[in-house]
């Protein structure tokens, strides 16, 4: 279990594999390896970036995390207690503590209810609050995202996208939960108002004291926001370090070409840079590659990437990276 | 650069709605060289789209209609043309790549029978010629076993290959103008890195002129020679590309280049964020339509929308404040 106190969520060898059913009576066929093995923890305060390009994974690692999956094999340790082993009503209580934010503000919130009945939602799941009570809650809370209390008879389509992320922000927050996994919450907003978002987390961490996995595929916004950044590669972690760390001295080859294809809003600077161009797509989870996951598009490959699976390896104090040729 | 291709003028654009009339572009002016790669800038409902949409007449109308302008094109006004005459332009000399190459291609026909179609229909090919085109483009721009692959459907090519797919259809008729209408927003960032390298890659080969538009300061950085920052319909700044990210001039693109986060950057800092959001315009504003957003308004901004003018070499800019030395 977890020595340092300062841990609060320790993932070990987590495992999501989503089986693939075919035929007239179903048989399983195959299975998408989704998450194959990731391990990490997550300290009290700090804010864990995950990032990885589409189908790597990252928002499964997330799922499986507060249970939203069942995970196929590994463990989820928050404050000692592995949420992989709890059954389901103390899970659901634990659930206070585990709170999510979503990607899309338009699907996350139900057309049907008003901003107080989604706000106050969680608070009436858990008998916190009742009748009035709610009301001042809800209010508090809309204040501390900085919407206007007054709106709270409202529905979500009269909000705009920046507006509806700070309500799903809200509904997160209502029950003091410790531990948030963002998952993209700013990919689907303007540029104007992702800053406003952003700013928001940095704000709320600081007041609450919260602590955030956030998952994204805009490195520099998770550079920016994360105090450490973990790499996803088709369902493994490739490389883990301090956020300045990862971006001064990559380790692996893929975030080396990850990090290079970040467009930067600096003409002079992005004539001068080299390029890393990968070829090819991310290669399927069903069948993911020998060895390495990643020597189909690395550039720098040999012949014992095909055969053995790099092991995960500590290069320097607190960076770890699972290359054989780093 | 060579001649102009393309000028427009006093553009306009309204779309009818329910609640009112909404002025989608309000009057855009600009011009388009042979070979020059024009990058338009803006958030989402600022009229960047519907301003190149407008130039191609692709509008939906009703609900939407061109109100005034021109649209020069070699001579010839794009927004007078009967439709037989417009046919002719798009696809062949002018060419689009949409946003998501997914809901563009026909799921239900091949990439061969989809790729034959322009050249059929505009170069006059027969089907033996269009394929060995369709073939010689796959090739281009960058997919393997181009001849078993055209019998394919688009499902069964990835985000990025359809993306590319997109492209040689554009350039299947060898377009003088290509629109490119955020054709890596819906990418990931490593697909995103290969799609921009092969449109510049295509550009040096071909000599076409680009038109790319983005709402990403960071990818207009690396591919176009000038930009033009659009905010409620209207341009409100336009330079070419070095002198935009060393001197902006308008509050809205200063805000837009302070709420990056910058990958080199050494510090944490603060971003810094426009408040409020983006208008959308049921009148013709009579005010700076970024004034109520604006961090270095003075009171002359309520009283009049502020036009654009000419402050350096090519570099235009509608504002009545000079945000560098306080107000002019």
């Amino acid at each position: 279990m977890t020595a340092d106190n300062n841990i609060l969520l320790k993932v070990e060898n987590l495992v999501m594999h989503f089986p693939i059913y075919r035929g007239v009576f179903r048989r399983q066929v195959g299975v998408v390896h989704a998450v194959d093995g990731v391990s990490f923890d997550i300290k009290k305060g700090e804010t864990l970036g995950l990032v990885g390009e589409s189908g790597c994974g990252k928002s499964t690692t997330g799922r499986s995390i507060l249970q939203l999956y069942k995970p196929t094999a590994g463990s989820v340790y928050f404050k000692d207690t592995n949420l992989v082993k709890l059954r389901p009503e103390p899970m659901r209580m634990m659930r206070r503590e585990l709170q999510m934010i979503f990607q899309d503000p338009y699907a996350s919130l139900n057309p049907r209810m008003t901003v107080r009945d989604i706000v106050g939602e969680p608070l009436m799941a858990f008998g916190e609050a009742s009748g009035k009570q709610i009301d001042e809650r809800v209010a508090s809370l809309l204040d501390l995202v900085k919407l206007n209390p007054d709106f709270s008879g409202r529905y979500p389509h009269e909000f705009s996208g920046g507006q509806r992320q700070r309500i799903g922000v809200a509904r997160a927050l209502a029950l003091n939960p410790s531990f948030i996994v963002c998952d993209e919450p700013i990919s689907a907003l303007d540029v104007s108002i992702q800053a406003q978002v952003v700013n928001l987390l940095e704000e709320l961490q600081e007041r609450l004291n919260l602590t955030y996995l956030f998952i994204a595929h805009d490195l520099s916004m998770v550079r920016h926001i994360s105090n450490r950044v973990a790499v996803m590669y088709l369902g493994i972690i490739v490389e883990l370090a301090d956020r300045s760390d990862l971006y001064k001295n990559p380790l692996h080859p893929y975030t080396q070409a990850l990090l290079s294809a970040i467009p930067v809003a600096d003409p002079v600077y992005s004539e001068q840079r080299r390029r890393i161009i990968l070829e090819g797509d991310v290669p399927s989870p069903v069948n993911p590659p020998s060895g390495c996951r990643f020597r189909t598009r690395c550039p720098i490959a040999v012949e014992k990437c095909a055969q053995m699976v790099p092991e995960w390896r500590e290069l320097q104090p607190g960076h770890f990276v699972a290359c054989h040729l780093a | 650069m060579g001649e102009q291709l393309i000028d427009v003028q006093n553009l306009e654009t309204h779309f009818k709605t329910p609640d009112g009339i909404v002025h989608a572009v309000n009057g855009v002016s600009f011009n388009l060289k042979e070979g020059e790669t024009l990058g338009v800038v803006g958030e989402s409902g600022c009229g960047k789209s519907v301003t190149m949409l407008s130039c191609l007449r692709l509008i939906p109308s009703p609900p939407g209609k061109i109100v005034a302008g021109k649209a020069i094109f070699r001579g010839k006004d794009l927004l007078k043309m009967d439709s037989e005459e417009i046919r002719q332009i798009r696809g062949g000399q002018i060419s689009m790549v949409f946003q998501d190459p997914m809901t563009s291609l026909n799921p239900v026909m091949t990439i061969g029978k989809q790729m034959a179609e322009p050249l059929m229909l505009h170069l006059n090919m027969n089907a033996e010629q269009a394929r060995n085109r369709s073939i010689e483009l796959l090739g281009m721009v960058g997919i393997p076993n181009a001849a078993d692959r055209l019998k394919e459907y688009p499902h069964q090519y990835s985000g990025g290959m359809r993306q590319r797919v997109m492209i040689a259809m554009a350039l299947s008729c060898n377009p003088q103008i290509l629109i490119a209408d955020e054709p890596t927003t819906a990418l990931d960032v490593t697909i995103q890195a290969q799609i921009v390298e092969l449109v510049k890659r295509l550009r040096d080969e071909l000599g076409m002129a680009i038109i790319w538009i983005t709402h990403d300061l960071g990818v207009v950085a690396s591919i176009a020679h000038r930009v033009m920052v659009m905010y409620g319909g209207y341009i409100i700044e336009e330079a070419n590309v070095k002198d935009l990210y060393v001197d902006p001039r308008h509050p809205y693109t200063l805000g837009l280049l302070g709420s990056l986060p910058l990958i080199h950057e050494e510090t944490h800092k603060k971003l810094f964020s426009i408040e409020g959001m983006p208008p959308v315009l049921y009148q013709k504003p009579t005010s700076c339509p970024f004034a109520p957003r604006c961090t270095y308004a003075i009171e002359h901004c309520w009283k009049e929308n502020p036009p654009l003018e000419t402050v350096g070499e090519g570099h235009r800019v509608a504002c009545w404040v000079d945000p560098m030395k306080g107000s002019k």
